[in-house]
């Protein structure tokens, strides 16, 4: 059994080179912080970058996976942010310490975020792409307004978290969450890599086949939904245990579609494409906010625009297919590698036969035929008997 | 009457005004090869639509071995055990061949796991994906496709696709497979392996096939029993050359 | 009757922009997320022009033209490549857009809303009940356009070949319509229609702001949605409709701040209970 899981996808270096690389940052920089080399701003960073990752990647599971376009991300988000952070609250008043506050009310934030995916998801999922995406989207306004307008959040002041807040004395946050954001690689990444993970693909190339295939369309669409659902109410735990006070604006439409870029800039249905996405994006936004002051930080915004259109047209317009295989590093790579062939080779190669450019060889044919004095004679023994 | 795997009872549908199949009655023993003919719109493919559930009928039924499939989903249908490949074919274009089969493969119940175990790594993850894989690799070499199996669906010539199709659906083990115009766009050497292909598979799998083909040589030299359909309705029914070879079905097809 | 009143005339505002909203879909298959922005467009054109010349109606025809123009650009550059892809990748590319605009005008204008100083035109007593005039010009004006459109689309040829490509782009094709063309025509009509609701939209609040189209925008595409989306007098009923829903919610005090999310909670419950919206059609996928 285990010579099996040993030889399985699971332990290839490429498939697990994602594990290795967070658990080293996490160790390096836990080690950096013991030593009092890490200053509060750098931590309070690792930590977006924590939770950046754990939205991305499981959106991408939405987005990329499944190919349904949710855009109510931040509003499963607000959900663990605010119930699961005031349950935090309400735990630190019995529990002192404030990590196991913090990871019962990840649960509790991820259970919660989750099962109102799956309030949202089963009568939504009946719906088609552009349908759900506003959905979703109508979704994460309502879950904003109906919390701000709450008596136990602090209404428009938003909620204050001092409580458990983490701050110097504690230990540090950011290693909680990176830790979480191993497990949380893990989890979705076992899902892809699985019978029900191909299931999910199935459905995203072609939904009609996957059901005339006998999967259960409705089951995995609302499976994927509640489990990235529960993850993004998991770093809207982290948020509110990071920050102080959380405030409804953070949750609206706008960041879901900060999460949405990042999840495009990483590349869809790639898991590590969005780990460097949103460590990137976070950094970026980090680095803008301190050296872009007041009105030019639009500027970070009109970036954004800017690489997600380019991208997305770069991608998939059809007039740029053939530049995109052009320049694709696949091509160079193979430009680089590949022998000389000489046409006769792939003549008398039956694995190269789909290459020949039969049409103009069609036209070769014809316009032979037509030339006079070139007929094509079919009988030419009986030519010859005259 | 036990070896009747499909019977329909006077199944049609009707698009608003427009009756596209009516009274359709078809009854396919096991093992047998049946064709469906018939000039283009004659409503064949809408047959197999019902069949398979993405239509529901508005009059009649259909039985598989005597159980009624009428209201069931396309899901459900599966189960039961009736596969299908598409006329214009729908591989899964960005998976390679072998994950192809291995989403046909997902339902069988000796392949279950379920989502807990594979998101967990429990040995049944490891165990299930194995023999899946072994499983998938056989029924590729049924149609010849084994060395392909990692290539990308959406790079395979036309004729392997239309291959994989049938490759696919066989994996959902069907009682009954429905194929769409397998032969169309082969050529006559693909053709006549195809045919040895379906012959194949309905031998060693006492598989009962249910076809719609305008190729007349691939119908004539495959099909036990055919029906000819024209405007949505039976337009002949019978032993292979006979029914085609009816006045009407004729003048159908030429026009007189 | 003054809540209807408003509510009807909010109502007219939410209909011109899902007027917009609804044609492109039902022509170009695609959501236009950036159309809510071409609004904010709009009134900065208008803030600008009225500022600069001080002429109400300078305001208004330049803020169709710019409008109509940035319509078509917006096609033309993002929108135009990606025909025949993935309707995710459309989409996306009009997400990016609509931040396109927000932030090249958040970086032109600054964040801080800019008022407009539009001369208030008063209230007069109808039935026992003041209502403001510009609501009665909104109603009016809102009602001969949408009229007009509907004559348009029915009467006219390029209207007939509008109809014609939603119905089958292919076949509308192989008959010699210029589908590029029609649909370039469609995003200028409805970014010229967003121009309109701009500039009522400012009679009502007579602020401009970067993301000022970002809510009406989103809430006329909840109308285009409710009403059946690519279906013009849907367009209409949805956006009166909801128009008249807000204005109900935010007069029961109890409701007022929860307004938002009783207007897309209905838009939830209709999908739910009519996926195709009130008069939507029915589409089958070819198998």
């Amino acid at each position: 059994m285990i010579k099996k899981m040993l030889k399985s996808d699971d332990f290839k270096l490429k498939n697990c080179i994602n594990y290795i690389f967070v658990a080293a940052a996490t160790v390096i920089f836990a080690i950096l912080n013991s030593t009092g080399g890490l200053k509060t701003s750098y931590a309070n960073l690792l930590v977006q970058i924590g939770y950046s990752i754990i939205l991305a990647v499981s959106l991408n599971l939405v987005v990329g996976f499944l190919g349904e376009l949710s855009l109510g991300h931040a509003g499963f988000m607000c959900i663990g942010a605010y119930i699961g952070t005031f349950i935090s609250i309400q735990l630190n008043t019995v529990i002192d310490s404030k990590v196991i506050c913090l990871i019962i009310s990840m649960l509790c934030g991820g259970i919660l975020a989750a099962f109102f995916g799956f309030l949202v998801g089963l009568p939504a999922l009946r719906l088609k792409g552009d349908y759900l995406a506003i959905v979703t989207l109508a979704f994460g306004e309502i879950v904003r307004t109906v919390l701000k307008n709450l008596p136990w959040f602090g209404k428009a002041m938003g909620m204050t978290t001092g409580a458990v807040k983490f701050t110097k004395k504690d230990a540090p946050l950011f290693i909680v969450v990176f830790i979480t954001v191993i497990i949380v690689l893990f989890l979705v990444q076992s899902l892809v890599r699985s019978k029900h993970g191909r299931a999910i693909t199935a459905i995203r190339d072609n939904e009609i086949a996957a059901k005339a295939m006998g999967i259960n369309v409705t089951f995995y669409k609302l499976f994927v939904f509640v489990f990235a659902a529960f993850f993004a109410g998991v770093a809207g735990v982290f948020y509110g245990h990071y920050t102080t006070p959380v405030m409804y604006t953070f949750f609206s439409y706008n960041y879901s579609i900060e999460i949405l870029v990042m999840v495009v800039l990483g590349g869809m249905g790639s898991i590590n494409g969005s780990i460097i996405a949103a460590t990137l994006i976070t950094i970026i936004n980090t680095m803008l906010q301190k050296y872009l002051p007041g009105e030019l930080a639009a500027l970070k915004f009109l970036i954004y625009a800017l690489i997600l259109i380019g991208l997305v047209i770069f991608n998939n317009a059809p007039k740029l297919a053939a530049f995109k295989e052009a320049v694709s590093f696949k091509a160079l790579l193979a430009k680089l590698t590949a022998k000389k062939r000489r046409p006769e080779d792939i003549l008398n190669d039956p694995a190269h036969w789909d290459k020949i450019p039969t049409k103009i060889r069609m036209d070769e044919v014809l316009s032979t035929d037509i030339q006079p004095g070139n007929e094509y004679v079919p009988d030419k023994p009986e030519k010859g008997g005259k | 009457m036990s070896d009747v795997v499909l019977r329909t009872e006077n199944l049609g549908i009707s698009f608003g005004g427009l009756k596209a199949v009516q009274d359709v009655n078809l009854e396919v023993k096991k093992k047998q090869l049946y064709g469906l003919v018939g000039p283009n719109g004659a409503g064949k493919t809408t047959i197999f639509n019902l069949l398979t559930g993405v239509y529901q009928p508005t009059t009649g039924k259909f039985y598989l071995n005597g159980e009624e499939l009428n209201g069931k989903t396309q899901e459900q249908i599966n189960r039961k055990g009736i596969a299908r490949t598409f006329q214009n074919i729908r591989l899964f274009n960005n998976m390679s061949v072998i994950r192809n089969v291995l989403v046909g493969l997902h339902n069988q119940p000796e392949f279950k796991c379920s989502p807990v175990s594979s998101i967990l790594r429990l040995p049944t993850h490891y165990k299930t994906e194995e023999a899946m894989r072994e499983r998938a690799k056989e029924i590729l070499r049924i149609v010849d496709l084994e060395d392909e199996r990692n290539n990308l669906a959406c790079n395979l010539p036309y004729g392997k696709q239309r291959k994989l199709e049938i490759a696919r659906a066989l994996a959902t083990n069907p009682k009954l497979l429905l194929l769409d115009e397998p032969a169309a766009g082969m050529n006559p050497h693909e053709t006549e392996d195809l045919m040895n292909i379906v012959r194949k598979i309905r031998d060693d799998y006492d598989m009962t096939i249910l076809l719609i083909e305008h190729d007349m040589k691939f119908v004539s030299g495959l099909c036990d029993e055919v029906t000819v359909l024209n405007f949505g309705t039976v337009l002949a029914q019978g032993e292979t050359n006979e029914a085609l070879n009816d006045p009407e079905v004729i003048k159908a097809y030429i026009g007189g | 009757m003054s809540i209807l009143f408003d509510g009807l005339s909010l109502g007219a505002i939410y209909a011109l922009i899902a007027l917009g909203y609804t044609m492109v879909y039902g022509i170009a298959k695609m959501l236009n997320f950036a159309h809510g922005d071409i609004i904010m467009v709009g009134a900065y054109a208008f803030y600008v022009a009225l500022i600069s010349s001080g002429h109400m109606a300078l305001g208004i025809v330049v803020a169709v033209i710019f409008c109509t123009v940035m319509g078509m650009v917006v096609e033309k550059v993002a929108y135009k490549p990606l025909r025949g892809a993935s309707p995710l990748a459309v989409l996306i590319t009009a997400i990016g857009v609509s931040y396109l605009l927000q932030s090249i005008s958040q970086l032109v204008f600054g964040a801080d809303p800019k008022v407009v100083t539009i001369p208030s035109l008063g209230t007069v007593s109808l039935l026992g009940a003041s209502i403001s005039v510009s609501s009665i010009i909104t109603l009016l004006i809102g009602a001969v356009i949408m009229a007009g459109l509907t004559v348009f689309v029915k009467k006219t040829r390029t209207g007939r070949a509008m109809v014609a490509v939603s119905e089958d782009k292919g076949a509308a094709m192989l008959m010699g319509i210029n589908v590029d063309k029609i649909i370039t025509i469609t995003f200028a009509i409805g970014s010229a229609l967003a121009a309109c609701a701009s500039v009522f939209y400012l009679m009502q609040i007579p602020s401009v702001e970067p993301t000022l189209g970002s809510m009406p925008g989103i809430k006329a595409f909840t109308a285009a949605v409710i009403g059946g989306i690519g279906s013009i007098p849907g367009a209409m009923i949805g956006g009166v409709l909801l128009g008249v829903i807000e204005k109900i919610c935010l007069s029961i005090p109890v409701l007022s701040p929860y307004t938002t999310a009783v207007e897309f909670s209905l838009l939830i419950v209709i999908l739910l209970v009519r996926p195709i919206g009130i008069l939507g059609k029915k589409r089958r996928e070819k198998v």
